[in-house]
Order: structure tokens, then C-alpha cells, then sequence
């Protein structure tokens, strides 16, 4: 496949963004660069930033692998990547605040009414919740992917938990300490602030009534969660205390947590755990990690959860098609960053082109995520797209499909050197009074040649993302 | 401060401090048996050590005879003794996993690489690096771990709950040494004075660090009544019952100042009668009876201790889901 290198372009002469780095790789042996890997792996060991892949013997603990050779955005392309997510958040959490009231979209007929309330993702139980200035997701992952020079595309949105922040954070300062050099060069602007914008947007939706100073923690689901350490990672930059469900209890229409002092009240959350276990009341009731009655305090408006509950109405794969729309309904501006073209295969004509078209397309699962089930067409044997189609025709809403992308690749140190590989990205949107971002992202690469699959738990590795000033 | 938090670092302290009190147990055990022996003095000896523990019936069951090797396996990596070098290490682990973000970075560090090295060391590994430096190794480990806690700790309700688990941990350790190794030597009491027992009596100050304050202090021969008042009742000595009180009175006070607490009482009462006895009395009373009663009421202190900072046992919701 004939595609984008952000280093080197599509002809092959190194882009203005990477020029110094093309001349520091230059003087750059392989051996030095797995020194320094080593040295990075080394670090990320020892601070504990691991992830834990589940299924495998006792849930091990695993390093994502690293890559030393930084992605680099100029400004100009930071700032699309900037306005347009901007922009998007700002959509979806309209969209949010519109479906958990009076659906003014849907009666506009922009989205069909099925597609929101017969959803098994809308939450009836968050229905009518007001939220401080409408934000429902203050923490908004959106995983861009690029194909070109000026061309990129949103593949999906993350507005429920999403979680790779704490490397982003964390692979700068290993960056920041294994080539001092290139960032005195390079004038790469920082993103430390991230927990302080966070914080601040916290306090700003703490509800009206909160007393005083707000009290803010970060809710886990505990020590065993695939992202532990980055829970963590966030209350010890924010300063915040980190509970679990068991530290939180519901009385008088307020949250409190167990303090060694005795209960001390809890104004806003933000919570790392799915909807389905944060009440047992409302939702699961097997569930031991949330807080039982914390619904009931939520309508009452005397506690914030961010993200709200109920995301995952706006980032289910069936809705994503309509994002632009809403975008159009809700700000009345054009979509900065397309989407990647959808074909719904609940609608009889998308379905029969894609059943004509299954060995170029990647089909997808409405409602999987990690990289898990879905059919990359290209690379799948006769026999696989044949089992995939079954799979289809038993039940075509439960599918979307997408042409496949030339993904951008950029410079990487694999074993046979540095070799370009497929990325994409992921930068982190905050919303809160107002929505930003810091200027970096947490960028995923495929390591193995020629894979398109960039996630940590199909073999995928990080990169630091330097955005230029 | 959570109560969950509190509990963890409280229960991190009291592990590391295990290990550090199991690793000297194991320690004096070897300086005792290199003395020549007779007849059944070894299974003793070794037997001893075990009586120690919480639970020495679960030994016998499953090692049947009280030898060193058998001793040490079970004392310094059996998994399923909840009080070895093994699972004290990997217990304490665990809770400054869960509370990465009361201790501190260096903390973390000082714990996790101990507990890396330590998963990679069999019975084998021991013999080649020589039981008295793994024992030396546990020791300065824990002594990193403490220096660190103090260096770097802020001092606030966390540091506090970590002084609690540690002197509260060392006194109960302090005693059930003492218990067990004055049964031991108590037969040949009426022979002081001798080579044997003073290096038998000897080990014993030096599983406790303090051989060198007992010669500061006493200067003489080793007697031991003198060496069960310095580790009861001297307030100078760092691991005598009467220091570590002192201790957790006063951490207590610092903590709730202005709370009229169960624990601070429990404990004040404990301190009280440690600084107004008098070693001639205990040991005319019976120093094991002393030092059982210690033990207990030691106990109810680190029990009341959950009821005050509301560190009771959560009920699970799911169990009747």
C-alpha cells in the first residue's frame, strides 16, 4: 500500500517538521538508540507504568513498548488537529445534554429516533439529569488517523473512560531526560499543564451548592484495573484523593467518603469506571465497585460525575456516522476533520456494497473496541472474509464498514533499524467551562510491518508527540 | 486522609518491620546453633523459632520436624505462611501498590525493588549467597525502606499510620522473641556467667540490636534478668516494649489530638505500667505470663485502632446480589 510518511512524504524528500530529526538519526548508530530504549524501558519499569493484559496467567504486568523516535506535528497541522477535536467535543456534548432532554436532533430528523432510544447504550436512568454547562464528557479521547499530507480523518471518539493520558505525560519526561539535546533544538511546545487544566475544570463543575473549597477524587475500580497505574498517576499530579467504590457511601442525598476523621462529603468525581458498575442500585446489581444510591445523588444535582453517565450514546460506532451532522445541528459550522466514510450497514444499500466490497473494506463490530472483532479486509484470507460475511448477514445493524486507510506511517526503531510504521492518535480534549487541549497526544504505533492494528493490547507501542511552535 | 489508605500504610509498615523481625529471628537462630550441642538442643532451637510464629501447628503439618533447612523454607519463602520474608514483603507491596499516591516515589522504589529481587531467590540462591548475608540483605532493605519513609515522607496522617504499624508490629515482635528464647535458655539460668550462655544470651541482644547498648549500659557480664529489662522496660533502647509504646502513645496523640479514643487509652495504660514496673517484680510474677499479657493487650490495641479511624471491614454488596 502507497502511503503517507510523515517524514519522509509520499516522494521521499525529508518535510521541514523533521528535518532535524532526519539529521540527529543520521548520527545516530543502532546501537545508541537501543541503548536508549533500554534506558527508557528501564524507566518506565521502575516508576511502575504498566498495563495489565487480562486472560493472561495472574493478569501480568507488562511494559507498552516504547518507541525513542519522537512523531512531530508542525503548528499548522496542530492547529487543525486542535480546532477540529475542539470543535467535535463541543458537538457531542451538545448532543449529550440534547438526547438526556428534549431530543431536539431527533426531531429535527437528523438521527433517527431508533438509533438513540432503542440504543443499549442510551441510560433512561440519567434521563433528564441536568450537568453543570451541559458538559457530559470532560475528559474526551479522539483517535485521529492521518493519510496525508493536509488529510485527516476522526476513526472514532472515546467519551466514556478513556484512558493513555498518563503516556502521553510520562513519555515526555522520559523524552525530556533521554535527549535533552533535541529539545533545546526543537522548540517543543509543553504539555505538563494537563493536570492543572483538568483540575481546574473539575472545580468548575462542582455543583452550586458545594460549600467552600469543592472536594475532588478520582474514583478507580482498584489495584487490578488494566489502567491502575495511570489512576494513580493522575490523583498524585492533581493532588486529589484517590477512592474506590468501598471508600464512598450515599446519605442524606450526598456522597461522602470514609476519612479517618469521619465522613467527609465528596462534590465531584471523576470516576474511571464503566456506568454499569457505578450504581447497583440503578444498574448492575452484582456490582461491589461503585456506590450504591450515587444515581439518586446525581439527579439531585449534589454531585458531579465526569464523565457523566450515559456517554456512550454519542461514541457507539452506529452513531459515529452522524457526528458531522450534529456538528452542522448544534454549532451550525462545517466539520473541521472529516469523518472516515461509513458505510451503516443497517441500511439495505450500504449493505450490498459493502458484501461486494468486503476484501478492500475493515468491517467493524457497532460496539467493539480494542482492535477486537473486526475483519481487516486486505489482510484476511479468503476463508475469513467468508465467515465474516455469515457473521454480517446474521445481523447487519450490528456492523459498520470503512474503506481501508492508508494509514501515515513515521520512523521507527525496530529490530532491523528504523523503518517506518503505521500510527495514529490520540489526543486528549478537556471540557469544563471551556473546552482545550495541550499540545501533544498520545501517539499508538504498530510495530510489526505492514499491521494497521495500533492497540497496546495487539502488540501496538507508543511514541512522544512533539507539536512545534 | 481514607481510612482505606490509612489501613494499607499502616498494615505496609507492620509487614516490612515483619520481615526485618523474621530475617533477626532466623539470624540469631544460626548464631545458636553454631555453638556445640547436645541431644535434642537443636530441635529446640529450631523449634523455637517456629513457636514464634502465629501458627505453628500449619508448620508441623505439612514440614513435620523442626529442622534448619525445613525452618528456613518455611520461615523465609513459603508462600502460604502469611508471616514469611516472602509474604510479608509481597503483602506490604501490594498495600503501597494500592496507596501509591500517600507514599512517595523513592518509597515505592525502595519497596518494589526489593520485592523484584526477592521473587527471583530459592532455597538454592540462599545457600549460594550464605544465609547470614540474605538475612543481612532483608535487614538493610527494611532499614532503606524506613530511612527513605523518613526522608522523604510528608509528615501527615499517613506517616503517622506508618509509625503505628511499625512500632506496634516491633513491639509484639520484641516480645514473642523474648518469650520464646528465655524459655529456652531459662535451664541453665543458674549457670551465668558461663561461655555458652553468653553467647547464647548474646545472640539474643543482637537479634534485637542491642548488644553493644547492653554493654554500654550494664558493662558487666550478661545477666538475664538485665537483658529482659532492657528490651521491656528501657526507654533508650529502640526496640524495647517501653520505646515502641512510647512511640505509638505519641503518635496517637498527634494524630487526634482533641479525641477521646479507645486505642489512646488502651495504649496510655500499657505505657503507664511499663514506665512505673520494676524487672525484679515481673520475673517474681512470671516474665511469660508478662510478656502473654503484653502480647494480648499489644493486640487490642491494633484492633481498637480499626474501630477508631473507621477502618472496619466493608460489607459486600455482592454477596447478596
Amino acid at each position: 500500500m502507497n502511503c503517507f510518511d510523515e517524514m519522509n512524504g509520499s516522494g521521499g524528500d525529508c518535510r521541514d517538521a523533521y528535518r532535524k530529526i532526519s539529521e540527529w538519526l543520521e548520527n545516530e548508530t543502532p546501537e545508541t538508540l537501543a541503548r536508549k530504549r533500554d534506558e527508557a524501558d528501564a524507566i518506565f519499569r521502575r516508576l511502575g507504568i504498566t498495563f495489565l493484559v487480562y486472560g493472561e496467567k495472574g493478569s501480568a504486568e507488562r511494559l507498552i513498548p516504547f518507541d525513542v523516535l519522537p512523531r512531530v506535528l508542525t503548528s499548522a497541522e496542530w492547529n487543525t488537529i486542535d480546532t477540529g477535536c475542539v470543535q467535535r467535543v463541543k458537538a457531542l456534548n451538545a448532543f449529550l445534554d440534547d438526547v438526556y432532554h428534549g431530543g431536539e436532533i431527533v426531531k429535527a430528523g437528523k438521527v433517527p429516533q431508533e438509533l438513540v432510544y432503542q440504543n443499549p447504550l442510551y441510560m433512561p436512568e440519567v434521563h433528564g439529569i441536568d450537568v453543570p454547562f451541559g458538559v457530559h464528557s470532560h475528559i474526551s479521547g479522539i483517535d485521529v488517523v492521518r493519510t496525508g499530507a493536509d488529510e485527516f480523518y476522526v476513526l472514532e471518539d472515546n467519551l466514556r473512560t478513556p484512558s493513555g493520558v498518563s503516556y502521553m505525560l510520562e513519555g515526555r519526561n522520559v523524552m525530556m531526560r533521554l535527549f535533552p539535546e533535541l529539545f533545546t533544538n526543537m522548540r517543543v511546545r509543553p504539555i505538563e499543564n494537563y493536570a492543572e487544566i483538568l483540575l481546574s475544570n473539575l472545580r468548575a463543575v462542582a455543583p452550586d451548592n458545594a460549600t467552600g473549597e469543592s472536594s475532588i477524587v478520582l474514583m478507580t475500580p482498584g489495584r487490578f484495573n488494566s489502567a491502575y497505574f495511570e489512576h494513580v498517576f493522575l490523583a498524585e499530579q492533581m493532588g486529589i484523593t484517590l477512592v474506590e467504590g468501598q471508600d464512598l457511601f450515599v446519605e442524606d442525598g450526598h456522597v461522602f467518603m470514609r476519612t479517618i476523621a469521619g465522613p467527609e462529603r465528596v462534590d465531584v468525581i471523576y470516576r474511571r469506571l464503566d456506568d454499569e458498575f457505578m450504581d447497583p442500585l440503578a444498574f448492575r446489581a452484582d456490582s461491589a465497585l461503585g456506590v450504591p444510591g450515587i444515581v439518586s445523588v446525581l439527579r439531585q444535582g449534589n454531585v458531579t460525575l465526569a464523565n457523566a453517565i450515559g456517554n456512550g450514546i454519542a461514541d457507539d460506532k452506529s452513531v459515529y456516522p452522524y457526528v458531522p451532522d450534529m456538528i452542522r445541528f448544534y454549532l451550525g459550522e462545517e466539520p473541521i476533520i472529516a469523518n472516515v466514510p461509513t458505510w451503516k450497514l443497517r441500511e439495505p444499500d450500504d449493505l450490498a456494497y459493502a458484501l461486494d466490497h468486503l476484501g478492500e473494506m475493515v468491517v467493524k463490530e457497532v460496539r467493539g473496541s480494542g482492535g477486537y472483532g473486526m475483519l481487516v479486509g486486505p489482510t484476511s484470507t479468503t476463508q475469513e472474509i467468508e465467515d465474516y460475511r455469515k457473521r454480517v448477514l446474521a445481523d447487519p445493524a450490528d456492523f459498520i464498514a470503512q474503506p481501508t486507510l492508508a494509514l501515515s506511517t513515521c520512523p521507527t526503531f525496530v529490530e532491523t533499524g528504523v523503518a517506518p510504521r503505521h500510527v495514529d492518535l490520540r489526543p486528549f480534549v478537556l471540557a469544563g467551562k471551556t473546552v482545550s487541549m495541550v499540545p501533544g497526544a498520545f501517539t499508538r504505533v504498530a510495530l510489526r510491518d505492514g499491521s494497521l492494528v495500533v492497540n497496546s493490547s495487539q502488540g501496538g507501542g507508543t511514541k512522544d508527540t512533539w507539536v512545534l511552535s | 486522609m481514607l481510612s482505606r489508605s490509612a489501613e494499607d500504610l499502616y498494615w505496609m509498615a507492620r509487614y516490612v518491620e515483619r520481615a526485618e523481625n523474621t530475617a533477626r529471628l532466623l539470624d540469631v537462630s544460626y548464631r545458636m546453633a553454631l555453638l556445640p550441642s547436645e541431644g535434642d538442643d537443636q530441635t529446640l532451637l529450631w523449634g523455637s523459632a517456629i513457636a514464634i510464629g502465629p501458627a505453628p501447628e500449619s508448620f508441623y503439618e505439612r514440614y513435620g520436624e523442626a529442622t534448619p533447612d525445613n525452618v528456613l523454607t518455611y520461615m523465609a519463602l513459603d508462600e502460604d505462611n502469611p508471616s514469611s520474608i516472602y509474604s510479608a514483603l509481597k503483602t506490604a507491596r501490594e498495600n503501597a501498590r494500592a496507596q501509591r499516591t500517600s507514599i512517595t516515589t523513592e518509597m515505592w522504589e525502595a519497596l518494589n525493588t526489593v520485592w523484584l529481587e526477592l521473587r527471583d531467590i530459592d532455597a538454592g540462591a540462599i545457600e549460594q549467597m550464605g544465609r547470614r548475608s540474605f538475612f543481612d540483605w532483608i535487614k538493610e532493605r527494611s532499614h532503606l525502606f524506613r530511612g527513605v519513609a523518613y526522608g522523604t515522607m510528608l509528615r501527615d496522617e499517613g506517616f503517622q499510620f506508618v509509625r503505628l504499624g511499625t512500632f506496634l508490629e516491633r513491639a509484639d515482635s520484641t516480645a514473642r522473641m523474648l518469650d520464646v528464647k528465655y524459655h529456652v535458655l531459662l535451664p541453665s539460668a543458674d549457670d551465668v556467667g558461663g561461655a555458652r550462655d553468653y553467647h547464647q544470651w548474646g545472640a539474643v541482644l543482637r537479634s534485637a540490636a542491642s548488644f553493644t547498648s547492653y554493654r554500654k549500659i550494664y558493662r558487666g557480664e550478661i545477666v538475664p534478668s538485665h537483658v529482659a529489662e532492657l528490651l521491656i522496660l528501657r526507654e533508650d533502647v529502640p526496640r524495647s516494649l517501653h520505646t515502641c509504646l512510647n512511640a505509638v502513645t505519641e503518635t496517637l496523640d498527634l494524630l487526634a489530638p482533641a479525641r477521646k479514643l479507645e486505642s489512646k487509652r488502651l495504649a496510655g495504660r500499657i505505657r503507664a505500667d511499663l514506665q512505673y514496673a520494676n524487672i525484679d517484680d515481673i520475673i517474681d510474677k512470671g516474665l511469660h505470663e508478662f510478656l502473654e499479657n503484653f502480647i494480648e493487650r499489644n493486640e487490642r490495641v491494633g484492633r481498637q485502632l480499626q474501630t477508631d479511624f473507621l477502618m472496619a471491614p466493608v460489607i459486600d454488596l455482592s454477596v447478596t446480589a
